[in-house]
């Protein structure tokens, strides 16, 4: 049986939708993060499962119980907070505390919980701090150890590397996956960062304006997106769009102003005639200078972006249609600007979108 | 060096500082002058503090009017009248004030607007004319006993007036805003995610009160404490106009040595040391409040 079961749940904010009838199932253990841009709905969802927002209609069960009435602090859940709100008034090892004395728990197990959650977040000897005498990254790892203090079933965390500097963030990232590993607390993430979603969580779930678009693991989102909302949002893509037509022994799509239709991946069951899109991402473009054989877009190169690990080169067709392609290391250098160029890629890669 | 420069940074300093010398710490010293003097009819109705005998100046300053406040235990049960009666009403003050302030907090927008405007409205009427309304609700025949005895309630009328109970509820009811201002300053500039966090965290509302919302308020419940009962303290005309035999103050009974018994030695010893205690617990709670800023 799932840990989190979200049932039909919908809140209203005047004539806004935070949460559309949304359902969700998270198993425990699962590392789940909640992705979408922001005022998508990530954030009230989140403060539903918390019991800070009280959903208008559906239910949300926590571990067999239903918890859609229950006030904040009877829920087995935690969460850390994106400003962290840690206590001013209260030491590092008395903010982590605040919530074992709420349970009443003897001083002696207090004090050797709080020991061993500043070990797990690596702030031994920081005790008797407070908390503005503490850079961002270690307020970070305080909110955390404070939130897990309680072991509780669910972690709920609300942009949890929103506040760091770039370089911390990476460092954070592979650790909160080691601390989510060790404590096997069900971690539930929500972030409008993609490059956080893919590379942290075990599954992830797209929201667009209160609704769940795509739940599925990180490569499942990246390379099979179900709608063109989920393929612009989670990475690059170059998204072609046009009619079904039928081509060579396989359905192809007919985009206006490109010569001829592009051939789409085999297996395709739709019918011709109907609207479609063509999702293919920028590191599965192939550039040449010679025409390859089979499908190729003649184009000529406008403009490249080194990245330090690749490039993204800019391409553009005689009749203005853009494409980015995204080569590795130096792979860009025959490329220059100005150069012309053909652009294929493996007809599998392509993924056919009609939401 | 860019701005104001040394010369115009002196001038914003010392403005001030001239402001206070002048108007508070001259005043303040002409006042300790005079409680060294000697009583005597005449005007200026006391010594003069040098005397030239012909021989130079001679430093004529006499301890007597301390003395006098020392040995007679009228000043002493003034002055403890009036701190008993400021501290209840500092209390009172607290416990009513701290959950309007709360409850103005919390609300949003034109309601919260409105809410602070009706707190600071009684300000915009005389404070004489305020507590004299409070003699005509209060008195014998007032509307409060004729509203009681017209209801049926009672068939005599309740002794309202001239006792603690109208000065407690005269101070209470003038001092309150000072209580709930700094209140509210306070509670709305509390973060909401740390009360969101306690609760989280497993505390109950009222633990979380206890835990959060009062530690954190401590700096405004310190400066209302003291914006009521400091004046509370030296306040002469409550007590003058709704007090009786029973409600002996200290700010009574420095007017009625300054005008009754035109002893203005002797006022003014009172007056030192009213200032000489209220100073030390002002500094103390001063400090309190610095600390407060910087947790």
């Amino acid at each position: 049986m799932a840990l989190l079961e979200i049932a039909g749940v919908s809140r209203r904010f005047g004539a806004t939708t935070a949460a559309a009838d949304v359902s969700l199932s998270i198993e425990s253990g699962a590392f789940y993060a909640l992705l979408g841009p922001s005022g998508c709905g990530k954030t009230t969802l989140l403060r539903m499962i918390a019991g800070f927002e009280t959903p208008d209609s559906g239910r949300i069960v926590i571990d067999g119980v239903d918890v859609t009435g229950l006030p904040p602090y009877a829920r087995p859940v935690n969460m850390m907070f994106q400003s962290y709100a840690l206590f001013p008034h209260m030491d590092v090892a008395g903010n982590i505390a605040f919530g074992l004395r709420q349970e009443r728990m003897d001083r002696r197990h207090i004090a050797a919980r709080v020991e061993e959650m500043l070990a797990l977040v690596q702030m031994e000897g920081y005790a008797r701090r407070r908390p503005h005498e503490l850079s961002g990254g270690q307020r970070q790892r305080v909110a955390l150890a404070r939130a897990l203090a309680k072991m509780p079933k669910l972690l709920l965390l609300d942009e949890p590397l929103a506040a760091l500097d770039r370089k911390l963030r990476a460092e954070t990232r592979l650790e909160l996956i080691g601390i989510q590993e060790r404590v096997g607390i069900t971690f539930l993430v929500v972030t409008h960062d993609q490059e956080e979603a893919l590379s942290m969580a075990t599954c992830v779930a797209v929201m667009d304006r209160g609704r769940l678009v795509q739940t599925g693991a990180p490569t499942e989102i990246y390379e099979r997106p179900a709608s063109r909302f989920v393929a612009g949002f989670v990475g690059e893509v170059n998204l072609f769009e046009g009619e079904l037509t039928a081509g060579f022994n396989c359905l192809a799509l007919t985009v206006a102003g490109l010569g001829k239709p592009i051939p789409l991946p085999s297996g395709t069951q739709l019918p011709e005639g109907a609207a479609a899109a063509l999702a293919v991402r920028p590191e599965k473009l192939v550039l040449s200078h010679a025409a390859p054989a089979g499908f190729a877009i003649a184009a000529t190169v406008s403009s490249i972006g080194y990245l330090g690990g690749g490039s993204i080169v800019h391409l553009a067709t005689e009749q203005g249609i853009a494409l980015k392609a995204y080569l590795p290391g130096t792979a860009a250098g025959p490329f220059g600007r100005g150069t012309p160029v053909w652009a294929s890629w493996p007809l599998e890669a392509g993924v056919v979108l009609t939401q | 060096m860019t701005g104001l420069g040394r010369l115009g940074r002196l001038v914003v300093i010392g403005v001030p500082f001239l402001w206070l010398a002048l108007f508070f710490l001259l005043p303040l010293l002409i006042v300790v002058k005079i409680s060294l003097a000697e009583s005597t009819i005449g005007i200026p109705p006391y010594t003069p503090l040098f005397v030239n005998d012909g021989s130079g100046l001679k430093l004529h300053a006499t301890l007597a009017n301390f003395a006098l406040i020392a040995g007679d235990d009228l000043y002493l049960r003034a002055y403890l009248g009036s701190l008993g009666n400021a501290a209840v009403a500092t209390a009172l003050c607290l416990l009513v004030g701290y959950p309007v302030a709360y409850a103005i907090a919390r609300s949003q927008g034109v309601r919260r607007q409105l809410l602070l405007f009706l707190i600071m409205l009684p300000f915009w009427t005389s404070f004489l004319i305020r507590v004299y309304a409070w003699i005509a609700i209060l008195e014998p025949n007032g509307l409060l006993n004729q509203a009681l005895i017209a209801l049926g309630l009672i068939a005599t009328p309740l002794p309202l007036l001239n006792n603690l109970f109208s000065v407690q509820l005269g101070l209470v009811y003038s001092y309150l805003p000072f209580m709930i201002l700094p209140l509210y300053g306070s509670l709305s500039g509390l973060d909401q995610s740390l009360i969101e966090a306690a609760a989280d965290l497993g505390a109950r509302p009222l633990q979380t009160f206890l835990g959060v919302t009062l530690p954190l308020t401590l700096p405004g419940i310190a400066a209302g404490c003291l914006l009521v009962l400091i004046p509370a303290i030296g306040e002469f005309v409550i007590p003058d106009l709704l007090g009786g035999p029973d409600t002996l103050m200290i700010g009574k009974v420095l007017w009625d040595e300054f005008f009754n018994n035109r002893d203005w030695p002797v006022a003014a010893a009172v007056a030192v040391v009213l200032v000489a205690a209220l100073a030390l617990p002002l500094l103390a709670a001063q400090r309190f409040l610095e600390r407060g800023h910087t947790a």
